[in-house]
Parts: structure tokens; sequence; C-alpha cells
């Protein structure tokens, strides 16, 4: 079909199809998607068990009232870690996984467009979580106890609890570094996929002819890019507050710590979105394929998903109702965020109206996007109530918000990962997961979901705040709190049991083929796993289910097996690695009030890219 | 740095698009900023307060020196783009020399207001202020780092009208940090 | 809203004082509680309604058209504009029946007071309240008495970082801000003892600051204010309290707490009617001996970070028995 020289990615000729380095080296300075991709899901998947095991702890502690599983101090640690390491490093991650690996597939490109900056951007990830992980080690180093010096300032960080004088050891400045690095990591990304999306496209591949995956994940980036650089601001006053004697948050000066909460929500507002939004493209995408029906309004799916993008800057002071904005501040962001709910609630119309009239397969696929749609119903709902300033003063800081965010961060983007990971996982190895043990793993987890985090709603309902390490055996929520526990463990079986099925299917999963779901999108039309380059021809496309026979067109023509002509994939890279140490490194500086470690991160940093720019590399 | 012919989906050069969203960014960056200083504006508890200290004639000075540096920047693209690097590489350095003299202005400035007992310890005023103009004054001196490096990539005989397209992206991001000083000469210095 | 609560009451086990539920949100006893528990139940059977509808929608989908043996392919519908409009403008529509009680209430409950009503001042410390009654001219720490069915005003502020007041029975919290002073509101319709606690996260503490209010008849708070205003009570002379009263004296004790005619510290509770209130530590424990012993020779080990640390030297179990005995005089 299309000769590759005029295809949308690489065109230099007289090049072979070649795999770049092998070996370890070959995964250090990779710049295929692929692997990339394959490297953010192992990397935030670990990240995940890791604040899951922190949930575990708190739980246990919780169980009981009075409990003394663990200090106070340590308890709060937990819970910041458990907040920051769940939406930093496992939930962006798990989606970023998807968004290296199956955006470029969907759109008929052969990478992405900047494939350096992809690998830096997963470099700087890693560095920045186990700069922030470390701090639960390294104690000692600074003359505290191990487990003593991490994060304890909430994963919200609210000033002036973080300014020097409360909060005088390293624990919030290893916070305020390690999420300056991690914010530059995802803003590189961003820029990256925006470009892709819009740039890289297939010929024939019109902007409503793309996956809602797809579309999803461009909105995101572009929530990325806005709202990153606001709390960037946030936490640059907060570091020069606790480095430089600022007084950016401090009352007494003139200030107020109300400004961190503006910055801090006009960044964390977008930043739900940029949690739930990939997940919904997620289940939008699977949907269709098991109910064998397109998608119901995928313009209006689209639309709304752009028009959230759009709202969610004009709500963030609905996390802000207690802090006495003043009733017209109140009704007006509690007029915005109960019409956010409107394109929010009619994705689920859409969904259930996919569902309705097709035939559907009952994969562990479609189990976790149905669950998806299931609790992200009581979720949203949930969500209203908090959409009223009164009701809300009752329910905010309480252990009822706390069960809203876990059916919408749980219920929701876990489970749409979930859906994500069974559907791709076999065109990412060529390996099906167990059915079997699929549905086991769904089984547990829906129900341990709703055991562990149902009653939260009573709790707060019955008066227990949030971020308490423990709590008065008079509230009367002894026996809740240990249901909830006793859920939290359910879904850590459930998590074994995946974590079995994932390891297994390496060896004993059944070979996948190019489209064992019967897909309509492009990735379906490749084998499984991709070769290095993809598309052995670049597709035309003419619709939005190429794959499919539909009353109006016949399905494509997979690309042939072998590509007709030599194409070129660029080769490996070292030098966004090194790029990416130097900011932990010139993060090291103000941790151990070294300067000269800022100079030598600034030279790495500037090394990395000059070296970068100027390396020959073809894309 | 490599370039060559892609066909992109809606025409724009990938490197351009990518800048251009980068550009967004900064926006918001530079916008939280300002906002800050805006909402903090008057609150300050102690002096020294603005009107004592900001020097309006020779900050207008410093001013009209970035924007003749976004003029030098023009002609050193508009010389790339016809391929004659003598006046490239001339107009390549007096836009990072003009950039330079910004920020030696900048330093003058700023060594002025500390002694004058505005530091960024000080007050509202001096945090926001410093703060801003530093993080504005950190774009400047990765700009003149660019700058200076293409000009020694001419110098070389490595820059040439095939890299039109660096030059210019390097240009948007000059003309980029001279709009934002406009802003915030106008927000800071002049609306007082 | 009474079938729920009948529901709830049965179906979990009861335990403590004040009640079962002390702190609970959904047995409201002021006006501001019930304007909002009320607003809360409306809402809630919108949400009810939605979700069993959804829900089933969901579920009847997934029954009816599960995949069977020799189904014909399913007819690619793509969308239906008729439809779609419904089920935007249903949700919108139920949005605005929330949304107009919503604003009513806030408007409603937005702090104001008739002049003549009891005004506090709260100010937030890390991890106790501090409770001024500016009328009455008098200080007191973690035990607020109102009166029942007489306006309330309470202005919140705090010492250090953010906390938030609440007392869920007597209504929404409102953050305790450095810098900015907040207001809450109400009316208590009956007389009995709740409690509240800090909600919005301030340190090592948090979940130990915790407070008791009680609401009182008229005459009964009357009776309350003239005892806490009156003069530190002088202990019996050669008694232990006396001794009490010397060694508190000598003491570190004298830097942080105020007790009216002996000292003057402000940076914790105010102890010169201590004896008067039911708990002690921002409501952790029981006032009595057995627990004043324990806070005294060591707060931070039952209050974590709490700056009233141990003494150097440490007080002698002699000590602490004096100036418990002191304490205890204190009414």
């Amino acid at each position: 079909m299309n000769p590759p020289a005029a295809s949308a990615a690489f065109a230099a000729p007289a090049a072979h199809v070649t795999h770049g380095p092998v070996g370890i080296r070959g995964w250090l300075t990779t710049t295929d998607h692929k692997r990339i991709g394959l490297l953010y899901f192992w990397t935030a998947f670990s990240f995940f068990l890791i604040g899951g095991v922190e949930a575990l702890f708190i739980r246990a502690q919780l169980a009981q009232p009075n409990g003394h599983l663990v200090t106070a101090e340590t308890y709060n640690q937990l819970f910041t870690m458990h907040g920051t390491t769940m939406v930093f490093l496992a939930l962006m991650p798990l989606s970023a996984s998807f968004f290296n690996y199956i955006v470029p597939l969907q759109i008929g490109a052969r990478d992405v467009a900047f494939p350096r900056l992809n690998a830096f951007s997963y470099w700087v990830f890693l560095l920045g979580g186990l700069f922030l992980n470390a701090s639960w080690l390294v104690g000692p180093l600074f003359h505290a106890g191990r487990l003593n010096v991490a994060p304890d300032g909430g994963w919200f960080g609210y000033a002036n609890l973080t300014e020097r004088q409360f909060s005088p050891g390293p624990n919030i400045d290893f916070w305020l570094l390690g999420l300056q690095i991690l914010g530059i990591s995802s803003l590189a990304a961003g820029f990256n996929f925006i470009v892709t999306i819009l740039n890289l496209r297939a010929p024939g591949m019109r902007m409503m002819r793309v996956p809602v995956f797809t579309w999803m994940t461009l909105v995101t980036q572009f929530l990325v890019i806005t709202a990153f650089p606001v709390i960037t601001v946030g936490l640059v006053f907060l570091m020069f507050d606790r480095f430089f004697g600022t007084h950016f948050y401090v009352s007494q000066a003139g200030a107020t710590p109300i400004l961190w909460q503006h910055l801090f929500w006009l960044f964390g507002h977008p930043e739900v979105y940029i949690l739930i939004l990939p997940a919904m493209g997620i289940v939008s995408d699977v949907l269709p394929t098991f109910a064998r029906k397109p998608l119901f309004g995928y313009t209006v799916v689209v639309y709304s998903g752009v028009l959230i993008g759009f709202m969610g800057w004009g709500v963030w002071s609905h996390h802000m109702f207690s802090v006495g904005l003043g009733p017209i501040a109140d009704s007006v962001f509690s007029a915005t965020t109960m019409l956010i709910a409107v394109p929010t609630g009619v994705k689920i119309f859409n969904w259930i109206a996919t569902l309705w009239g097709g035939d559907i397969r009952g994969t562990t696929a479609l189990h976790f996007a149905v669950g998806f749609i299931a609790m992200f119903i009581i979720g949203g709902l949930s969500g209203v109530t908090h959409a009223s300033p009164p009701t809300d003063l009752q329910q905010t800081d309480t252990y009822y918000v706390v069960a809203h965010i876990h059916y919408v961060l749980f219920g929701g983007t876990i489970m749409g990962l979930f859906a994500g990971i069974y559907y791709w996982w076999p065109k990412m190895t060529g390996r099906l997961l167990s059915e079997t043990l699929g549905k086991w793993h769904f089984w547990l987890q829906f129900v341990g979901m709703n055991v562990a985090f149902f009653p939260m709603h009573l709790i707060g309902l019955l008066g227990m705040p949030r971020r308490v390490y423990t709590y008065s055996p008079e509230l009367g929520v002894s026996d809740l709190n240990l249901l909830s526990t006793i859920g939290a463990f359910l879904i850590a079986l459930s998590i074994l049991v995946f974590v079995v099925n994932l390891l297994r299917s390496r060896t004993h999963g059944q070979r996948a083929g190019n489209d064992p779901w019967g897909g309509a999108t492009l990735e379906w039309s490749i084998p499984s796993p991709p070769p290095v380059y993809n598309f052995s021809v670049i597709p035309t496309v003419a619709n939005r289910l190429p794959r499919w026979k539909t009353e109006h067109h016949e399905p494509m023509r997979d690309p042939p097996a072998a590509p007709p002509g030599p194409i070129h994939v660029p080769g490996g890279s070292w030098w966004p690695m090194l790029a990416a140490f130097g900011l932990p490194i010139l993060a090291l500086a103000p941790l151990t009030h070294t300067l000269w470690l800022a100079f030598v991160g600034a030279a790495v940093l500037l090394a990395g890219i000059y070296l970068w720019a100027f390396e020959p590399f073809e894309v | 740095m490599t370039t060559h012919a892609t066909h992109t989906s809606l025409g724009l050069d990938s490197r351009k698009m990518a800048f251009w969203a980068f550009i967004g960014s900064e926006c918001l960056l530079f916008t939280s900023l300002i906002s800050t200083y805006l909402v903090y504006k008057g609150k300050s508890v102690v002096g020294p307060y603005p009107h004592e200290i900001l020097n309006i004639p020779f900050t207008s000075v410093s001013t009209f020196d970035l924007l003749m540096s976004s003029l030098m920047m023009v002609l050193a693209l508009a010389a790339v783009q016809r391929g004659d690097m003598k006046w490239g590489k001339i107009w390549l350095f007096s836009t990072a020399l003009l950039g330079l003299v910004f920020l030696g202005g900048q330093v003058i400035e700023f060594t002025e207001f500390v002694h004058k007992g505005l530091t960024l310890q000080t007050n509202l005023f001096g945090c926001t202020f410093f703060v801003l103009t530093g993080t504005h004054g950190a774009h400047v001196t990765v700009g003149v780092l660019w700058l200076l490096t293409l000009w020694v990539r001419a110098l070389q005989g490595k820059l040439t009208s095939a890299h039109a397209t660096t030059v210019e992206i390097s240009g948007l991001y000059w003309h980029f940090v001279d709009v934002v000083w406009i802003v915030i000469f106008t927000v800071v210095y002049l609306i007082q | 809203m009474r079938l729920r609560l009948w529901f709830l009451t049965a179906a979990l086990a009861l335990s403590g004082c004040g009640g079962p539920f002390p702190q609970s949100t959904l047995h409201p006893r002021s006006d501001f509680a019930r304007a909002t528990d009320v607003l809360f139940t409306d809402i809630f059977w919108w949400a009810a309604a939605v979700f069993v509808v959804v829900e089933a929608l969901l579920v009847v989908a997934l029954i009816r058209f599960r995949h069977r043996e020799g189904r014909p392919a399913p007819k690619p519908t793509h969308g239906h504009t008729l439809m779609e409009i419904a089920w935007t403008l249903a949700p919108a529509a139920i949005l605005v029946f929330v949304a107009v009680p919503t604003v009513r209430t806030i408007f409603a409950t937005a702090g104001e007071a008739p002049a003549d009503a009891v005004k506090v001042e709260v100010i937030g410390h890390q991890w106790w309240w501090e409770f001024r009654y500016l009328d009455l001219g008098l200080t007191t720490a973690n035990e607020l008495h109102l009166p029942v069915g007489k306006p309330v005003r309470i202005a919140i502020t705090s010492a250090d970082v953010i906390h938030s007041f609440w007392i869920p029975r007597l209504g929404g919290k409102r953050d305790a801000i450095p810098g900015k002073t907040n207001y809450i509101a109400f009316r208590a319709d009956s007389t009995g003892d709740y409690s509240g606690q800090c909600a919005e996260f301030c340190g090592a503490s948090h979940g130990n600051m915790r407070l008791r209010v009680i609401v009182d008849s008229d005459s009964g708070f009357g009776a309350w204010a003239q005892a806490q205003l009156s003069a530190a009570a002088t202990p019996a002379k050669g008694g232990l309290a006396q001794q009490g009263k010397t060694v508190y004296g000598r003491s570190a004790c004298i830097g942080c707490h105020a007790i009216q005619g002996v000292s003057s510290g402000v940076i914790g509770p105010n102890l010169t009617h201590i004896a008067s209130r039911t708990t002690i530590a921002s409501g952790l424990f029981p006032n009595d001996s057995s627990h004043l012993a324990s806070w005294i020779a060591d707060a931070p080990a039952l209050k974590p970070g709490a700056i009233m640390t141990r003494m150097k030297p440490p007080l002698t179990d002699a000590d602490i028995a004096a100036i418990i005995a002191y304490l205890q005089t204190l009414k």
C-alpha cells in the first residue's frame, strides 16, 4: 500500500530493519515506545504494590480503636506516601504505560514524535519515584530513626503545616523535591503525546476516527501541561519558604496558607481528570469489542471528554468549602461542580447503550470495564453530595470523602486500568492472561473493594475524620472499621491472584495471535507482540472501525507479514538517561544542604542535553 | 541535530508543535507567578514598598534592550533562512549579547534593591518580586546559552539554512521570554 | 430518614458514653445541623433513585444481551440523538432540584447571628482548643459550654497551623486558619453532651485533638459561667493540695499554663478551673487522678508530639500526686 517514504513516520532509505542494541543495554538505551511502555508498566506496578502495602498497614492500624500497631508519626508518613505513591507513581504511570504502548499502534504510527524524550520521561519517573521512596530508608543519614523521614504532610501538603517551623525535618523536603522531579517527567510526556496524536496519525485517520482511548489520552496530556506548572509554582514557593526564608504562606507576613490550597487545587482538580479520563478511554474501547457493537454516541463521548477537560478548570474550590471563601464563591463553585456532573454522567449512559442490544462476551476485560461503570456510578453520586457545600461541610475531611475518592480512583481508574491490562496484555506480550484466574481476580477485587470502601461512607457520616492514626471506641465505628480492614485484605488477595496470573502467562499463557478479541482498531491488525517497526506498511484508514465489517464498509486488509522494503528503526541512546540523572542530583543539593551538588546536577543535566541534541539520531 | 522532511498529519513540523505546547505550559507557569504577585500586592506588612524602590527609567532601558534583542533574533532567523551565515552569526551573537546586557541590568537593579533593604525575605513584595523576576531571568539565561550554542555551531560551520527550523524555534522561545517581560514590566513596574 | 436511623442503630453495636454515635452527622441537634441534614436527605434520595435506575439498566443489559449461541450479529447503532438529549437533560434537571435548596442553605448557614448571640472565639492550637467568651470575659479550653435554645456565634481561628472545628451533631465544620476568622452560628435545640474533633490534618496528634461540648439549660450555663469567672480556689493550708500548689509554682508548668493569680502562661490550656472539666488532654482522657498522673508524667507518650514534654529533672511521683491534689481543687 503506502511506501514507507510517504508514511507519517520513519522515512530514511537504505537502512535495514534493526532492533537496536540487545540485552540489558538494549533496555537501558531503548527509545522504542513499546519497551518504554513495558518499563513504565513494571515500575508503576511495583510502586502500586508498595502503595498497597502502605494501605494495608493503615487498615491494620485502624482495624481497632486506640490501635498501636504503628506510631502516630509513622502513620502520618504511611498515609502521605500511600496517597502520593498511588497518584503519582502508580495510577498516572500505569496509564502512561498504555499511552506509550498502545497510542502509536492505534493511530498507525511507528513510534511517538520524540522517542528520546519519551525515554527521558521514563527515567525521570523512575528516579523521582526512587528519590521519594528512599525517604523510608535513609532516616539515619538525617540523624533520625529509620521510618522517620518519609513525607508526612499528606499527599496534598497543606501549608502552613509544611513550613519549616512546623515540619522541621527533611520529610517535606523529600516530598516537594520528589514531586518537582516527577512533574518534569509528566510534562515531557505531555508534549510528546500531544504532538504524536496530532501529527503522526496514519493517512485517513481523521481526529473523529481516532479511538476513544487515544482521544482521552490527548485531553489528559493537555490537562497535564497546563496543570503541572501551577503545582510547580506552589512547590517552588514552599521550597523557598523552607530553604530561603521567604513567607509565601506565612500569615504573620501578610500572606495566607490559603494560597497554597488555591495553587494546589487548581492543579489538583484537573489532576483527578488526568487520573480518570484514560480509564474512561479504555472502557470506551473495551466495551464495543466485547459487545460486538460500536460505541454508542462516539461523538458525544469524545466531546464530553473534551468538555470535562475545560470545565475541570472551573471547579477547584469545591475542595475548599470549609475554608470560608464566602457564600457567593461557595455557590459558584457548587454550581460549576454540579454542571460538570452532566458530561461525566452522560458517558455512563453511552456505555450502557453500547452494551444494550449487543452480543456480550464476558471476558475478564469486560468484567473490569463493567465493574468500572458500576463503581464509578457510586463514586460519582457521592461526588454529587460533595457538590453541595452545606452537606459537604459534614462530609469533607471525613471517611465519607475517603469512600468517594476510592470509589472513583479504585473502583474507577484501577478497574479501568485492569480492563486495559487484560485487554492489551496479549498484544504487548503475545500471551493471553488466564481467564479463570482473571475472574477470580475480578470477583475478589470487586467484593473486596466494596467491603473495604462502602462502610467508609457511614464511618464518615458517624463522625470519624480522615488522616487520624487512631480513633475512640466511643464513636461507634469500630466494627465498621474492622469490616473495612477485612475488605482491604481481600483486595490484597485479589492482587496476589493477579500477580500469579501475570507471571504464569509469560510461560503458560495461551498464544494470542494478532487479534484474540476481534477488535475494531488498528492495534489488532499487527502481530502480538508487534515487530519493532509496528506496521510493515502504514495503513490508510477510511473509517472509525477499520477492522470491522459494518453496513458501510468491508474490513481493512491487515498489513502484510513482512515489510516490502527496508524500514529504518532508530537506535538507542544513553543521553536521555544521563540527563535524567541530573535532576535527582540537583534535588539532593537542598535536601542535604550541599551547594556543590547543585552544580554537579546542573552539569550532568546540561551534558545530557547537549550530547542528546548533537547525537546523530534519525527518527 | 538531524533534520528531514517528514509528512505530518497537520502539516506542521513536529518540533514546532511541541514547542508551542511548551509555550502554552510556560504561560501557565508565569500566570501563576504573576497572579501571586498581584494577590499579595499591597499586603506587605513592612517596607520597602514598590514605589520606594522600583526605578522605572532604568528598567525601561532594559526593557528596550530586550525588545531590541527580539529584533536581532528576527534578523538572525531571516539571515539563516536565506543561507547568509555571515550575518546569521552576527545577529545570533547580538541577540545573545543584548540578552546578557539585560541580565546584567537585572543584577545591577537587584543589587541596588538589596542595598535599599529589599531581599527575598524582607516582605511579600520581596519574595513575590524576586521569585517572579528571578524565574524570568533564569529563562533568559537558558535562552542566552541556547543562542550562544547556535552561534558556536555556526562558527564551526555546522549551522546552515537546513537548520532554519531549529533557529526559528529558538526565536520562538526568545520572543516568548520577551513577551513575558513586557507583561511583568507592565504589571509590576508600570501599574502600581 | 427515621427509617434509615432505626436501621443504623439496630444494625450496629452501640458503645460508649454520650449516647450512641456521639459524633454522628445523622443525629442533628441544632438548627444548623438540621438544615444540612434535610438537604443531605434530599440529595441522598435523588442519588439513591439514580443509583437504582442506572445500575438496574446496567445489570439488565448484561443479562439480557449476554452472548448466546446462534444469536444474530447485533445491530450496529451508532447513536440516537433524541435519547442522548433526554439523558443529558434529565440529570441536569435533577441537579437543578439539588442546586436551588443548596444555594438557599448556603446563605442560611453563612454564620450570621443576632447581636445578642453568645459569642465564643475558638482558637485552634496544636493539639488543643482554646475558648474565649469575649462578652463574658472568660477563657477556658477543650470543653465548650453553651446554653440551649439561644443563638450562638463561634468565631474560629488558629494560633499555628490550619485546623478545623467540627461538632457533627451541632453542624458542619469550618477551618481554623491562622490570619483568618471563620464563623459558625447555630441554636442548639436540646441539652446534652456532644463530642467534636479537629477535621484538618494538623500534624502528629491531629487524631488526638478532640473536644467536648456541653449544652446546658440557660440557668445551668449561667451558673457555669459564674463559676468560671470566680477566682482560682485557694487550697487549705498544710494539705497535699497546698504542697501541690508550691510544686506547681516552682515547676516549668508555669511557663505554659495560666492559673488565675498563680501563673500566666499562654502556650497551653488555662487551668484555672480544670477540675470543672470532664476530660483532659483535649477530650482524650477522663479527668481523674490516674489519667492526670500519666499525663503529667509523660504527655508526649500519650499524645505524640505534645510540647508538654517530660520535665527535666522529672517530677517525682510524690510531686505529681501533690500537683494533682491541687488541680483537683480548681473547680
